[in-house]
């Protein structure tokens, strides 16, 4: 945000969802996640700002929800207010894998136990949209939470306070970040 | 046939029926339900005081048989017929108003023997086919007690109707009996259907509806707008009706918010189920007797709902429509429907309510224009009739209770009337204004292109905010209409005209694009909904009233 645009009120975001995040997923330095969790326990999954792609501004080449041969995030499908028939996902269960131009491939992952919701099929055809607005018309999926584990799921995830204070570390260590 | 009625010559009895009182009495029937069971449907006998009709009944089964039935009836299980006293010594001892039909001076030691048979014995009992209920609840002491009951409650009627709740056995006593007077009806070559048998019901109500219309004063009728429930219940013999498990196990399947699968309802179907086999073989007949009367149940008033309506207009950003309660903990301290229903609760002195409105809007919204249609069905309420004049008052008591709402065209209306409300809410406009916020600077110049967006079509995704409650769909929507007034670089005013069910919040700001086309891509800049009112819900439901 350009200075002197700043706003005088919270945004969308700050107004009903709770910042949580997951770093170095899977190992891999740098790659975090965001978690947006709504105050109704739903969840929207995001890239974090500290995500190498947004980190080193790279250019999408793909992205594909087949995270296997057997299984498509694209076909998921709820039904009804109970959300009957979306995919069942845990923890580190892959969502989708992005491809940069400069050949390296990220995989973004649940993060949380949950039922799919939806994926956000415009990035297939606009994948700007995750460099621009990475965490809203950028996101990556949608995932409720069980009802009873809704406390529970961020329990393993970093407040903003601590995120912040983890990429703060990280810039003192390594003199070129990542 | 003539009536062959003793005594007071009141009794509508045939020959015919002598056998089949005589054993109904010995079986331990009471004096009404022997009427019941002959299918007597001469109210006024049943309204004579217990006591006349017993000792009538009494004299009538000790009258000389006719040579129709002599012979006949010698299954009947009391002692033979020839053991009779004569009619005129009988005649005698009922005009001494012997309801016992004790000794009598005059009467030989044998007849009196038989008497303790046939009614002295079944009036010290309790009856085994209304366990009591006709015996002992159906006088004057009753009603008084149940024109108490009503009175204490402090209600607001001018006629009532009475309903009486029994206990499920005794359908079962009921078909037990109705067995044995086939029996000796079939015997006769003769044939009787059970349709005809008055029920302990009507016969409870054709004593009782006119007492208690004395007590209280006013018409008891088949239906009225206030009703009075009576009940019974009889512990000693809830089991007689288990045995109908066995063999109607698809009768009686558990119903949540039961207690008891034996309900009434299910036991008369199980009751008509079962072969008079099966039913002769498990359960006595005639019924057993029991040790104790029935007991009456509290007496329960009941009130049908009044339904008032009106348009209210919601003036705060803090004020959510219903209770706002979060793991069972209240987030705002008062509600809409709370302080509309307040004063008419009390008012109605009603014991709950039911609150209902075309569309709600969200915590941080007003209401403006001329309000939002709602309508507030009262439970049970304790006053219902209130004139137009007094209406008027309750609407300036609801609007001096708060400033944060106000309520217009408060009226009491029909039950039906409230379906109005929701007809068609679908394709019913709405009208809004908002205020927006533009990250991008605009100029005056930058938002007059809005005005010209006529029938604009969007598709909605389910918001994300109400996603957990509601199905994933996309809907389209449209937006009739919008003018905007530019206030400063980043805001203006945006009036809308929309179709109903349009979620104008995540118009304005996307919803994560999940609204599209949405403000943001119209404005080319990221735009946000900082205020929002609704300014006209255009249902034309309540009418409108004259001040
Ligand atoms: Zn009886």
């Amino acid at each position: 945000m350009e200075v002197g645009e700043q706003r005088e009120t919270p945004s969308v975001i700050d107004r009903y969802f709770t910042r949580w995040y997951k770093t170095d997923l899977k190992g891999k330095p740098c790659e975090d996640h965001c978690i947006l969790q709504h105050s109704n326990r739903i969840c929207v999954i995001t890239l974090a700002e500290s995500h190498p792609i947004l980190r080193k501004e790279k250019k999408i080449q793909s992205i594909n929800y087949q995270i296997s041969a057997g299984c498509s995030r694209l076909q998921n499908k709820v039904s009804g207010k109970s959300k009957r028939g979306g995919q069942f996902l845990t923890e580190l269960a892959p969502l989708c894998r992005i491809t940069s131009t400069d050949g390296e491939e990220y995989t973004i992952f649940s993060c949380i136990r949950g039922r799919l919701l939806e994926v956000n099929e415009d990035i297939l055809t606009r994948p700007n949209l995750l460099l621009e607005k990475p965490s809203t018309e950028g996101y990556i999926a949608v995932i409720l939470p069980k009802f009873e584990e809704s406390k529970s799921i961020t329990e393993g995830l970093l407040s903003r306070a601590e995120y912040e204070d983890v990429v703060l570390k990280r810039a003192g260590v390594n003199v070129e970040p990542c | 046939m003539h009536s062959t009625g003793q005594g007071r010559g009141m009794l509508p009895l045939k020959v015919k029926d002598r056998p089949i009182v005589r054993a109904l009495l010995a079986a331990g029937c009471c004096a009404r339900c022997a009427l019941r069971f002959c299918c007597v449907g001469l109210q006024s006998a049943y309204r004579q005081s217990y006591e006349d009709l017993a000792s009538e009944l009494h004299a009538f089964v000790s009258a000389e048989p006719s040579s129709m039935e002599h012979g006949k009836s010698g299954d009947a299980p009391e002692k033979g017929p020839t053991e009779r006293p004569p009619c005129k010594k009988m005649r005698l001892e009922t005009a001494q108003g012997s309801g016992e039909g004790g000794d009598t001076e005059g009467i030989p030691e044998a007849h009196a023997d038989a008497d303790v048979d046939t009614t002295a014995t079944a009036e010290s009992k309790v009856c085994v086919a209304c366990l009591g209920v006709l015996q002992y609840f159906c006088d004057k002491t009753y009603a008084k007690k149940v024109a108490e009951a009503v009175t204490a409650e402090r209600y607001q009627f001018d006629s009532l109707v009475l309903s009486v709740s029994l206990p499920a056995q005794l359908s079962v006593r009921e078909h037990s009996t109705w067995l044995l007077v086939k029996k000796l009806v079939r015997d006769k070559g003769a044939c009787q259907d059970k349709d005809d048998i008055i029920q302990v019901k009507e016969a409870f109500k054709w004593i009782m509806n006119g007492l208690v219309s004395q007590e209280l004063g006013v018409p008891v009728l088949a239906k009225s707008l206030f009703e009075v429930s009576v009940g019974f219940t009889h512990p000693e013999t809830d089991e007689d009706c288990h045995f109908l498990a066995t063999t109607c196990s698809d009768c009686f399947k558990p119903a949540r918010n039961k207690l008891s699968v034996f309900t009434r309802m299910a036991v008369v179907k199980a009751v008509e189920k079962i072969s008079e086999e099966n039913f002769r073989r498990l359960f006595p007949c005639p019924p057993t007797h029991p040790a104790t009367r029935c007991a009456a149940l509290a007496t329960q008033c009941l009130h049908v709902s009044v339904f008032v309506a009106g348009r209210y207009n919601k003036f705060s950003r803090t004020l959510p429509q219903t209770p706002w309660v979060i793991d069972g903990e209240r987030r705002m301290e008062s509600s809409v429907e709370e302080l509309i229903t307040a004063p008419l609760l009390s008012s109605f002195r009603s014991e709950g309510f039911n609150f209902s409105s075309s569309g709600r809007e969200d915590v941080d919204v007003r209401t403006l224009g001329k309000g939002r249609p709602f309508a507030v069905e009262l439970l049970n309420p304790h006053r219902a009739q209130f004139s137009k004049e007094e209406v008027r008052e309750l609407q300036e008591a609801i609007n001096k209770s708060s400033d944060k709402i106000r309520v217009r065209d408060l009226q009491i209306v029909t039950r039906e009337a409230v379906g109005h409300m929701k007809e068609g809410e679908e394709e019913k406009t709405k009208s809004y204004g908002a205020l927006i916020w533009t990250q991008r600077p605009i100029e005056k110049d930058d938002i007059e292109f809005i005005k010209d967006i006529k029938e604009l079509k969007i598709a909605q995704k389910t918001p994300l905010r109400v996603l957990h409650r509601r199905p994933l769909a996309v809907r389209p929507r449209i937006i009739h209409t919008m003018t905007a007034q530019f206030l400063d670089a980043h805001h203006f005013h945006l009036n809308l005209r929309t179709q109903a069910g349009t979620y104008i919040k995540e118009f304005v700001h996307g919803d994560f694009g999940r609204t599209k086309p949405n403000l943001c891509e119209l404005m080319k800049s990221d735009t946000d909904i900082l205020e929002l009112d609704v300014e006209s819900v255009d249902v034309d439901w309540p009418p409108a009233i004259e001040d």
